[in-house]
């Protein structure tokens, strides 16, 4: 193993490793440009110079591109060092005076001025974007043209690049951020947004759901990776100092054998993009309440600020909006989308009313249009008071249309919202600068799907039926398989917690006891009446029938028999029949009946 | 009272789709006509064609049977069992000169109860129309 000296300290490295390299594990800082883990070191930046003392040819040297080889002393900052990184950021600021990185780096070296004459180019020639493009995403899209100080990044005679994917790659390792992707090819790049974020903010092919998942762990999107669709780039694996990026990896289908199922498939939120008319995908500023909840969430695109969306970029904001309007039961108490009461819209409107009032300053006027306020939970109507006093306006009526047709001067530029205020039987216009929308909470779109593998069944509304409305609001006809949350119908937060720890308990009791409870009403076969035929056997779709050789008849399992019915149904000789429904009670009813 | 022919149908209902639509038709105050007296069954699949021609002997104008849609069963395919026994039933049935349209088969989620009223009085104007049971008007019955 070799040993070298890095300012007087000695350190074992393995075989290979470049100065850089190590100094960064033994936590020295050495700046840099051009340098990224992932690509060929290029020491075209110069400003990673190590002095050499010994065991190498004295003088600097750039260390990204240095070997640590056995007996090596350097020094990292060295007055010449020093002054040679002074003079290599005056360089870069006169070429790029305007960029941040440059700016910050120069001063970090101490220098705040230039002593060359000043240009405006924020490309600094560092090649990672070339080198990514043609190492990393083996496409070779861009180069460096001309000569000497006429050297540029571009594109083949600064053309559209025919080879070029758009995938960004390029953009993504300038340190500069001077990269413009558009002016590359005239393909559509593919942008990838955060589901998490509800499309507020972009997201990479490789990423971590959201801050709090568990496990945390990031995960590859096969889609959108450019290893896993055309072999190149693998970045990540070879950055990954754990080396746990394995692309071999599939999906695992993993088979259970449980004793109960509880379903907490929860719910889908309502697109209002057909709801033409409250302008959603028209308007950059008709939001829906997951949007808000994400814009005014810590770890959102704003960082918890509540901001206007940039119509004019996908991913900006702008400024807090002055005027907000809650649009109430878009979807939701509705003949024609949903006819049921999302229950939960009430409450999270006049929360966000609050929020935009204590985010965005008191002066912001907030609306709230409804058609009834549903406040109904513990400490709920208190809170309604509170947001009243907080100067939010409420108008009953349901907002009909969202429109940016303005008839006056006053609403030039903004959204204006048509209602009818039902308490003064006025038509109202109510100008404001962002509108959200609180969209209903409908039964998942492969509800169905589960309910046919759970064997459930869905009320009309589309949601999971429970077995008993009142007294069986947990359990399903299907014994072992419990509902808990919105997947029930919508709830809230308190009561979905509720039935879930109902459903959890009603689950561990099953597994506590040990013992199933088995309906009576199941198959029997009159030994004297069987006749042999085992037809029984096959109609059974449990299983539950076998056929005794010795005795020459068909014989029920009474622990596997569910109870249907199907070989009573048919056997020939009367023979079969089922507990609690059989012939003689049968007859019983319908003479009962037709004596009357 | 008026004298017009109330016919008297038994309903045989699957436990798990029909029999609860029918509760629910019930429990939420929809009414259908009393025409319609329900035996509940565990499943469609275990109504024995002797039910069936029972009812009918012993003077019933018509005979519902009531089950989950197909893919719906509780017990996997007991109303498919029931539509094939159904059809043949149907077939002894008007060799007795029983009409098929007093033999009904239909499938009624759970969550239906509309669709159970519905049903139930589609069911009762049809043998208004077709009139008292034929074994009973050619005297071949009590």
């Amino acid at each position: 193993m070799p040993t070298i000296t890095i300012n007087n300290r000695q350190v074992d490295v393995e075989a290979g490793m470049t100065v850089l390299n190590v100094a960064k594990e033994i936590k020295i800082n050495i700046p840099t440009l051009c340098h990224n883990q992932g690509l060929e070191p290029y020491g075209g930046c110069r400003l990673c110079v190590v002095e050499i003392k010994a065991g190498g040819r004295p003088g600097l040297s750039t260390s990204c591109t240095l070997k640590a080889t056995d007996g090596l002393v350097v020094e990292t900052d060295s007055e010449r060092v020093k002054k040679s990184r002074r003079l290599t950021m005056e360089l870069l600021l006169a070429r790029s005076p305007n960029v941040p990185i440059i700016q910050t780096l120069a001063l970090e070296q101490g220098v705040t001025d230039t002593r060359f004459s000043k240009e405006d180019n924020d490309c600094i020639l560092c090649g990672q974007c070339i080198r990514m493009c043609k190492e990393r995403m083996g496409v070779s899209a861009i180069g460096i043209f001309n000569r000497g100080s006429n050297r540029v990044v571009s594109t083949p005679f600064d053309e559209f690049s025919e080879v070029c994917r758009k995938c960004g790659a390029c953009a993504s390792v300038c340190p500069t951020g001077c990269i413009d992707i558009s002016k590359l090819s005239d393909k559509e790049p593919n942008y990838l947004s955060s589901d998490w974020n509800e499309g507020l903010m972009p997201r990479k092919p490789i990423y971590i759901p959201f801050p709090q998942a568990v496990p945390k762990l990031p995960v590859i999107d096969t889609t959108a990776c450019v290893h896993l669709n055309t072999g190149a780039c693998g970045v990540c694996a070879d950055t990954c100092v754990a080396k746990a990026i394995d692309f071999e990896q599939e999906d695992e289908i993993v088979t259970l054998d449980v004793g109960s199922i509880i379903v907490a498939t929860g719910f889908d939120v309502m697109d209002p993009t057909p709801m033409e008319s409250y302008g959603y995908s028209k308007f950059a500023n008709v939001i829906t309440n997951l949007e808000f909840e994400r814009l005014s969430n810590a770890t959102g695109p704003t960082s918890g600020k509540i901001l206007l969306k940039d119509p004019d970029d996908k991913w900006g904001h702008t400024n807090p909006p002055q005027s907000v309007a809650f649009l109430h039961c878009i979807g939701s108490r509705d003949k024609n989308y949903h006819e049921y009461c999302s229950r939960t819209c009430c409450m999270y409107a006049l929360k966000m009313a609050h929020l935009v009032k204590d985010k965005c300053g008191h002066e912001t006027q907030v609306y709230n249009f409804y058609i009834d306020m549903r406040c109904f939970g513990k400490g709920y109507e208190e809170f309604y008071r509170r947001i009243q006093d907080e100067g939010v306006r409420m108008i009953r009526g349901k907002a009909v249309e969202v429109t940016d047709k303005a008839e006056d001067s006053s609403e030039e530029g903004l959204l204006i919202v048509r209602a009818e205020d039902t308490l003064t039987g006025k038509v109202l216009r109510v100008p404001v600068e962002m509108v959200v929308l609180c969209t209903a909470m409908e039964a998942r779109s492969d509800a169905q799907e589960v309910a046919r593998t759970l064997g459930l069944s869905l009320s009309a509304d589309g949601f999971f039926m429970e077995e008993h409305p009142k007294l069986e609001p947990v359990s399903t006809p299907t014994s072992g398989v419990f509902l808990a949350g919105a997947c029930q119908g919508p709830k809230d937060i308190p009561d979905s917690v509720a039935q879930a720890k109902a459903a959890a308990s009603e689950a561990q009791s099953l597994s506590t006891l040990g013992k199933v409870v088995v309906l009576p009403m199941i198959s029997y076969i009159d030994k004297d009446l069987c006749i042999g035929c085992q037809v029984c056997i096959d109609l059974c779709p449990y299983g539950a029938i076998e056929f005794d050789d010795l005795k020459g008849i068909s014989v029920v399992n009474e622990a596997v028999c569910k109870g249907c019915g199907s070989c009573a149904g048919y056997c020939p000789s009367g023979a079969a029949g089922i507990r609690h429904f059989t012939q003689k009670q049968i007859f019983g009813e319908i003479e009962g009946i037709l004596a009357s | 009272m008026s004298d017009e022919f109330e016919p008297t149908i038994v309903a045989f209902l699957c436990n798990w789709c029909t029999f609860t639509a029918a509760d629910l038709a019930g429990s939420s105050r929809l009414s259908y006509p009393q025409n319609v007296k329900i035996i509940r069954m565990m499943c469609s699949g275990m109504v024995d064609p002797i039910y069936v021609l029972k009812a009918f002997l012993d003077g019933a104008d018509g005979v519902f049977i009531g089950g989950c849609w197909p893919g719906d069963c509780h017990y996997i395919n007991g109303n498919l069992k029931a539509r094939r026994r159904v059809a043949l039933v149907t077939e002894i049935l008007k060799q007795f000169g029983i009409e098929e349209d007093r033999f009904w088969l239909r499938w009624v989620a759970a969550s239906d109860g509309v669709m159970f009223r519905e049903l139930s009085k589609e069911m009762t104007e049809k043998l208004k129309e077709l009139g008292p049971n034929p074994l009973k008007v050619n005297k071949m019955i009590a």
